[in-house]
Order: structure tokens, then sequence, then C-alpha cells
């Protein structure tokens, strides 16, 4: 039987790359949309007014504290009572970029302030405004200690993304689900599937690991 | 959008929201029990000498890694039963979360042993000790002051790893969310009060989080 189902998974391969290709789809546009709300929450969490601070940070605990399945039932059922009408691709793609820019805000403020303030004290003195300060002394120093666990980050947001099939996009996960109910071999089908994922995270969780390292360097260096 | 929430309908499922808020908590806790279990075994092999046993414990935790914990889930929902393994979901659950986080757990075993300088272990050995006796008063007890901090965190990410096991019908909190949204049409207050509960669990562990830091930095100060 086992090469009959062989054969039957390997004609349903378009099936899977269809879907592999809307994990990217799901992800990557989070991962656009959660870096850039991230920076631009982490910089007003490190640098901005107290009030401002607080709500992020609630906000931030609120996602951290509450499982992400939880978060897109949430945003995919009851956003339509109040009148917002979401396809399952939009809602998706919406909590997993909220996901991502809240993970991110914490990378972000926690490498802002961890540059020295003795930086910030010297760049005030020399007479650069505030974005300034930031743009050529502060986010600079800080990206290297942003830039290994973001890239982290972004490996998980690829396996976060598995959780939206749950509402119905049809990603890698959903293939094979839908796949196992013709093919009942699931070791074999979730095997494809683990593959395919492996595919995506692995090389990016090596390339974390290798931007960890060099960064390490450099900083020890200075 | 939540002007007509229905707390009484609330209050009508709180039995089953508390029944539901066990169920999460005891699966939280029964996988945590072996997901230390688990890592501590997968760290211990992937510190060995022997390469081969090394390289197993690496693949393991590389394969885990770098795929979602929802394919996992499926692999062994699906996957058990077509090689003859009939068991109730709630034991396929506990497996996935188990053998999920004690690849995590292995990674920060091993960076709190690996963080302790080689020099305290040279003077263990220079002043007898036997390799258990090293582990047990000099290597153990640091890397648990250590890592005390990341395993509650990884705890944290179990136990909403948890609301996954919704999907292969297993009855905990986002179970009992799903099923006032489709026996009464409600998903507001269904989700939202689920989203709660969860939140309770997450505060609580991020007090004991720092609770605990504050403690054992204050045992190791004296």
């Amino acid at each position: 039987m086992w090469g009959f189902y062989f054969n039957e998974l390997m004609r349903s391969l378009p099936f899977f790359y269809k879907g592999l290709w809307m994990t990217v789809a799901v992800s990557g546009l989070s991962l656009i949309a959660g870096t850039i709300i991230g920076f631009i929450w982490g910089i007003m969490r490190a640098s901005g007014s107290k009030i401002l601070r607080s709500i992020i940070g609630a906000w931030v605990d609120l996602i951290r504290g509450t499982p992400f399945l939880v978060q897109v039932f949430i945003i995919f059922f009851i956003l339509p009572s109040a009148g917002i009408e979401l396809e399952a691709f939009p809602a998706a793609v919406i909590a997993l970029s909220n996901l991502a820019a809240c993970f991110i805000c914490e990378i972000v403020a926690g490498g802002i302030l961890a540059v020295p303030s003795g930086q910030r004290e010297a760049a005030t003195a020399s007479g650069l405004s505030a974005y300034h300060q930031l743009r050529y002394i502060i986010l600079p120093q800080a990206l290297r200690t942003i830039l290994p666990p973001l890239v982290g980050q972004f490996v998980l947001i690829v396996k976060d993304s598995s959780v939206v099939s749950a509402i119905g996009v049809v990603d890698i996960t959903r293939v094979g689900w839908l796949t196992v109910q013709r093919i009942p071999e699931g070791l074999m089908v979730f095997g494809l599937v683990g593959i395919l994922y492996f595919v995506i995270c692995y090389p990016l969780i090596n390339f974390s690991n290798f931007l960890e390292r060099r960064m390490t360097v450099v900083s020890t260096r200075l | 959008m939540l002007e007509d929430f229905n707390f009484r309908v609330i209050l009508e499922y709180m039995p089953l929201y508390l029944q539901c808020f066990l169920a999460t908590i005891w699966l939280s806790a029964a996988s945590l029990l072996g997901a230390i279990l688990v890592g501590t075994i997968a760290c211990a092999m992937r510190l060995s000498q022997s390469r081969a046993i090394s390289r197993i414990a690496g693949i393991y935790i590389e394969s885990i890694r770098s795929t979602p914990l929802l394919a996992q889930l499926y692999f062994f929902y699906f996957g058990l039963p077509s090689l003859g393994l009939m068991l109730p979901e709630w034991v396929t659950g506990i497996i996935a979360l188990t053998l999920n986080s004690g690849a995590y757990y292995a990674e920060i075993i091993r960076a709190g042993i690996q963080a302790i300088p080689f020099g305290q272990i040279e003077a263990g050995i220079s002043s007898g000790l036997s390799y258990f006796q090293r582990m047990r008063f000099i290597i153990l007890p640091q890397a648990l002051g250590m890592t005390i901090r990341p395993m509650l965190g990884q705890a944290i990410v179990l136990v909403k790893d948890s609301s996954l096991l919704s999907l292969i019908s297993i009855v905990e909190l986002t179970r009992a969310g799903q099923l006032l949204t489709s026996d009464r049409f409600m998903p507001a207050e269904g989700f939202l009060t689920t989203a709660a509960f969860y939140l309770i669990i997450y505060y609580m562990l991020k007090g004991f989080s720092s609770w605990s830091e504050k403690r054992l930095i204050f045992r190791e100060a004296h």
C-alpha cells in the first residue's frame, strides 16, 4: 500500500507547492508589516512618553499572554460583528503581523536600551536632533543586538503561520490536512509537510546563529 | 461591537470554562514535566562524547525547531493510527507537546550548562570530584539559576501551545470558546473569556518568573 500512497502523494505535489506559496505569502507579508510596525513601536517603547510606553507594554503583554490561535479566532469571528467583514487571508495576515510586531517591538526596545547612555548624551552634546541621534548614533549600534534575534523571530513567524490553517487558509498545513483525508498515511503526508517547513526554517535558523556569532565577535573586538 | 456583550451566557457557561481551565492546566503540567525530562535526556545526549549519540539528539532538536507544532501534532494524530497505534486524543496531544517543548528545553539547559566557565569544571576535576559530583554540586545549581527564566518562558509558550490541542478535538480552554461560538453564535463572549483565562495563567507565570529570579540572585550573592 505504501508504494501506491507514495505515488498518489507525488501526484498531489503541485497542491503542496500551492500551499508552500501560501505559507510564504502569509508569513512574508506579515514579516514586512510586522517588522515596520515593530520598529516603530519599539522606538516608541524605548524613548516615547510614559503613557505611550505603558500602552504599548500592556498591548504586548496581552498579545504575548494569549495563544495565537485564540487571537486568530478573535479577529476572524469577532471583527465581522463590528461590521468589518474579513476573508480568511487578510484576517490571517493582520493577526500574524500584529503578533510579529509585538515580538519585534520587544527586541528593538531591548536593543536600543542596550546602547550605552553616554552615546546618547554625546550626541545631544554635539547638537544632533532626536531624529539624527536615532538615525546615525543609536540605531546603527542597536542593530547589532537586534539583528540575530530578529532573524530568529522570522522563523517563529513562519512556524506560527501554520496556525492560520484553522480558519481555512490553504497553507502547507491545511494542504496536509486535506490530503490526509484522501491518502490515510499520516506519517508520510505530514512528513512531507514537515520537510517543506524545514526547507524554509532551517536555513533561517542557521543564518540567525551565524549572525549571532559574527555580531558577538565584532562587539568583543571593540 | 460589544454593546450587547452577554455576561449572562458567560456565567451560564462558567462551569464548562472552569473545567476546561483545569484541563488546560493539567495537560500543560503533564507535558511540562515530560518536556523537562525529555529535554534533560536530549541535552545529555547532545553533549555526549560519542558523535553518533550527539548527532541523533541534534537531528531531533533541529527537526523539532524547524517545523511548526501544528504539523507535528497532525503528524502524530494522523500518523500513529497508520502504525496501528490507536491512542486517545489527549495522549497524542501530550506526546506532541512533550516532544516539541523537550527540544527547546534541551537547548535551554545546554545554554545554561555551557555558560559555566570551564575553569570551574577544571577546579572540580583537580579537587577530585567525580563527574556526578561536579554535575550535582558545581554545574547544575548554577545552571538552574541561569536558566530558570527561559525555562518559565518556555512554560508560558507551552501553555499557549496547548490551545492547538483544540484542533484535534481535545476539550480545553480554546475548545470551550469554540463550543460557545457554535452553540450560541457568540464568538465575542466565547473567545474573549478564553483569552482572559489564558491571561490569568500568563500573569501568574510571569510574576513567578520575576519573583524566582530575585530569589535566586539573592541566594547566589550570599
